[in-house]
Parts: C-alpha cells; sequence; structure tokens
C-alpha cells in the first residue's frame, strides 16, 4: 500500500530540490549568507515538500472506495490513520531526510551541521507526517484543500521547526549542547505519534458519515 | 433541577435569556470602557520613560487576555460538541472565532502601534510576538476550514476537532518559541512592568473588564445570529419541500 505512492516520492523530492535551488538564485551566491541560512531553508523547504504528498494521504483512498472498506473492517479508524502516517514517514519523510545533506553541499552547509541536521530531520519528521495526517483528514473533501492544509499545518509545524533548528545551531556553536533540543523534538514526535491517529481517526469518521 | 448549560441547550430558552440579558452587557461594556479609556487617558499618569505612548497599554493588555481567552472558549465550546453534543456547543464555537480572531489582530495591531516609537521597529521576532502570530494564523485556519465545508454539521464536527488539537499544540507553540528564541530580547519596559501601582492598574482592570464585557456582548449577539440564520435555512429547506412535494401532487 505505501509503495503504490511510488511516484510521490519522486515528486517530493524533485520540489525539495527545486526549491533549494531557487533561493540561492534568489539571493545571490554569498556563500557565507548561504550556508548562514542554510538550516533553516533546508527545514523549511522540507516542511513544504512534506506538505505537497500530505494532501493526497487519504484521497485515492476515498476515490476508490477502500476508505470505506477501512472504516467497516477490524482495524479501527485509528490504526489506519496511524499506518498511513508511517507510511507517509517512510515513503516521504526519510528520503527528504536522506536527500537534505546533498542539498547542503549546495548550500555550503558548515560541516559539523551535517550529522546533526539529519539527526532532526529523522527525530522530527515522524511529527510532520503524523500530525500532517490530522491536517489530511481534515481537508479530505474541500475545495482548494491543499493550499487550506498548508495553512492549518504549518502554525502546527512550528515546535518542530523550533527544536530543529536550536539543535543545529547549538551543534554549530558548542559541539555537544544540542542534546537537550534533540530530546524535545523526538519527544514531540512521539507525542505526535501517539495522539494524532486519534484526531486523524475522529475526522476519517466524521467524514465517512 | 436542569443545569444551566442543559437549560440553555432549547435555542428557545437561549434566545430569550440572550434577548434579556444583551442590552444590559453591551451597556455595561459601553460605560467601563468609557470610564476606562478617561480613567487611561486623563488620570493615569504618563509612564517616565515612554510618555503617553505607553498608555496603549491599556488597550493592547486586554486585547491580549481576549485573545486567549478566545481561543480557549473556542476549545471549550468544541469539547461541548464532540463530548456532550451540547446544541449549541457548534454555535459557539462558530460565533467566538471570528471575534477571538479580531481581538488577536488587535493586540498584534496595537503592538505594532506601540513598537514603533517604542523600539524602532514594527515588528519584532521575539517570542511572544511570534506565539501572538501564530494564534492569529491557527484562528484563520479555523475560519478557512469552517468556511471551505459545505455540509454544516461536517464543518462544525472537523472545526472542532482542529480546536482541540491547537489547544493542546499552543502551550507547546509558547514553550518553543520561548525557551528557544534565537533572537535577542527586546531591551524594553515589558508590558507589565511598571510594578503595577494603583493609578495604573486600575485604568487596565477597568478596560480589561470594559473589553470582556464587550466580547460577550459580540459572542452572545453573534450566537443569536447564526440560531436565527440556521432558522431561516431550515425554513427554506422545509418551503422548497414543500413546493416540490406540491408540484409533485399537481403533476401525479
Amino acid at each position: 500500500m505505501a509503495w503504490k505512492d511510488g511516484g510521490t516520492i519522486g515528486v517530493a523530492l524533485g520540489f525539495y530540490l527545486i526549491v533549494v535551488t531557487l533561493l540561492p538564485l534568489g539571493l545571490g551566491p554569498d556563500l557565507n549568507l548561504l550556508s548562514r541560512i542554510a538550516p533553516g531553508l533546508l527545514w523549511v523547504a522540507l516542511l513544504l515538500s512534506a506538505l505537497l504528498s500530505l494532501g493526497r494521504l487519504f484521497e485515492s483512498d476515498l476515490e476508490d472506495g477502500s476508505l470505506d472498506v477501512l472504516a467497516t473492517g477490524p482495524l479501527p479508524l485509528e490504526a489506519v490513520a496511524a499506518a498511513k502516517s508511517l507510511a507517509h514517514w517512510l515513503t516521504t519523510g526519510v528520503p527528504l531526510a536522506a536527500l537534505a545533506p546533498a542539498l547542503g553541499l549546495l548550500l555550503n552547509l558548515q560541516p559539523d551541521a551535517y550529522a546533526v541536521l539529519v539527526a532532526t530531520m529523522l527525530i522530527g519528521t515522524p511529527a510532520i507526517s503524523f500530525i500532517g495526517s490530522v491536517g489530511a483528514a481534515l481537508t479530505l473533501r474541500t475545495r482548494r484543500g491543499g493550499l487550506l492544509l498548508a495553512l492549518l499545518m504549518l502554525p502546527l509545524f512550528v515546535p518542530t521547526l523550533i527544536f530543529g533548528i536550536s539543535a543545529i545551531s547549538a551543534a554549530l556553536t558548542n559541539s555537544e549542547a544540542y542534546g537537550p533540543s534533540l530530546l524535545i523534538l523526538g519527544a514531540i514526535s512521539l507525542a505526535a505519534v501517539a495522539l494524532a491517529p486519534v484526531a486523524t481517526g475522529a475526522a476519517l469518521r466524521f467524514q465517512l458519515q | 433541577m436542569q443545569t444551566l448549560t442543559q437549560r440553555l441547550a432549547n435555542p428557545t430558552h437561549f434566545m430569550a435569556l440572550s434577548a434579556r440579558l444583551l442590552p444590559w452587557v453591551a451597556g455595561a461594556a459601553g460605560v467601563l470602557i468609557a470610564v476606562g479609556l478617561y480613567l487611561a487617558l486623563f488620570v493615569a499618569p504618563p509612564d517616565y520613560q515612554q510618555g503617553q505612548t505607553a498608555k496603549i497599554m491599556y488597550v493592547h493588555v486586554p486585547s491580549a487576555w481576549l485573545a486567549m481567552f478566545g481561543y480557549v472558549l473556542v476549545a471549550a465550546s468544541s469539547f461541548g460538541l464532540l463530548v456532550f453534543r451540547h446544541p449549541l456547543a457548534d454555535v459557539s464555537a462558530k460565533a467566538a472565532a471570528p471575534i477571538g480572531a479580531v481581538f488577536t489582530g488587535l493586540c498584534l495591531l496595537t503592538g505594532m502601534l506601540w513598537g514603533k516609537p517604542m523600539w524602532g521597529a514594527f515588528w519584532v521576532w521575539d517570542p511572544r510576538l511570534t506565539s501572538v502570530l501564530i494564534l492569529f494564523l491557527l484562528y484563520l485556519g479555523l475560519i478557512a476550514l469552517r468556511s471551505s465545508i459545505e455540509d454544516e454539521s461536517l464543518a462544525g464536527k472537523l472545526t472542532a476537532v482542529l480546536a482541540l488539537v491547537g489547544i493542546a499544540i499552543i502551550p507547546v507553540i509558547k514553550f518553543s518559541v520561548d525557551w528557544n528564541s534565537l533572537h535577542q530580547p527586546a531591551s524594553i519596559t515589558r508590558l507589565g512592568a511598571p510594578a503595577i501601582h494603583t493609578s495604573l492598574l486600575w485604568p487596565l482592570l477597568v478596560m480589561t473588564l470594559g473589553m470582556a464585557l464587550l466580547f460577550v456582548a459580540f459572542h452572545l449577539k453573534a450566537m443569536r445570529n447564526e440560531i436565527l440564520r440556521r432558522r431561516v435555512k431550515a425554513l427554506r429547506i422545509v418551503r422548497a419541500d414543500a413546493g416540490a412535494a406540491l408540484a409533485q401532487h399537481v403533476a401525479g
């Protein structure tokens, strides 16, 4: 079920590459400037790329009727939501996190930051996928669903973004200080994994009534 | 013996009660705000550093508190809808969101007007401002979600889910932005800093109470409008059904 979305992985990765390419074109090639903004840019572009595929998380199932089948099946909708979120993380979050260091090369990211960058992304992207699934369920059949999804989700992504950046900044200024931020990032992700499926399941249930 | 919320679950009772209450609430709000403004502008001493500009605090601080109160009201109404299925919970949530958004916007606007003379900038990315801005975005999201779903009952339930997710995230946002301010804290006289001398405290309390009653007045009025709007819609449906049935009867 997850690999059915194979085409979307390419689109998300391609979008990530394009956004990260656009900013230096817009800001000019000053490598010092780019290396200062690189962590933030890589994180924000990752959020936007993840949003792309979140919109379609439940749509294809709704369209072919399998969402109704899943709702009446043995698994509670919350478990279905959790499974789809996990699939989204594996097929979008992880590949984006894997691409990030390569894009960091384009932005002259400081060498000390690479490991922490990937760590923050791997720890933080589950929160993106799971909180995002709530938004996907809420905007399932609305017009302008994609734009609305972005409006709804981006404020909710702010804590993940802030702690991710804070860990990277800490690693750049003092090589051991990133621990607390990573721990809190992990806590946010764990809370999202535990609680978001409840909200997503409720939203799906309401949508299917 | 019915509790108040149980009694108010009947829209007719609510309409009757709010019709009696509303003039008093609105009147009291008007009086208190007028008194508060008088006290703030003419009785309270100007700040020794900021002069008269600091008096924007008397509008800025109450609107900040009401912005947060508004979101709690939306979340509580959403909880009432999803858990207790209170009939007026959805009406309350729908009415409260735009009002809360306006007070949040007022807070941001007065803050910007205060910030320009004080900090030299209309906006800085310090924790408090950032979290209020995000609160504003959450309100906009609620309003946008509700308006993009045509089925009213579904819109109410989904917006309720979003409101409750938001209320869970707000402490996290405040915590994350506060604790991880990447920005140098602004070195200004902070909002509540005048070790609140009574001459400053009273106008603030009066303004807060007045603006809170204004919020309540707006909320009651908006709820009444929403109930009436739903009644009109229901009546239109009944009329359309009756018309269709009559046409069928005549044709068949």
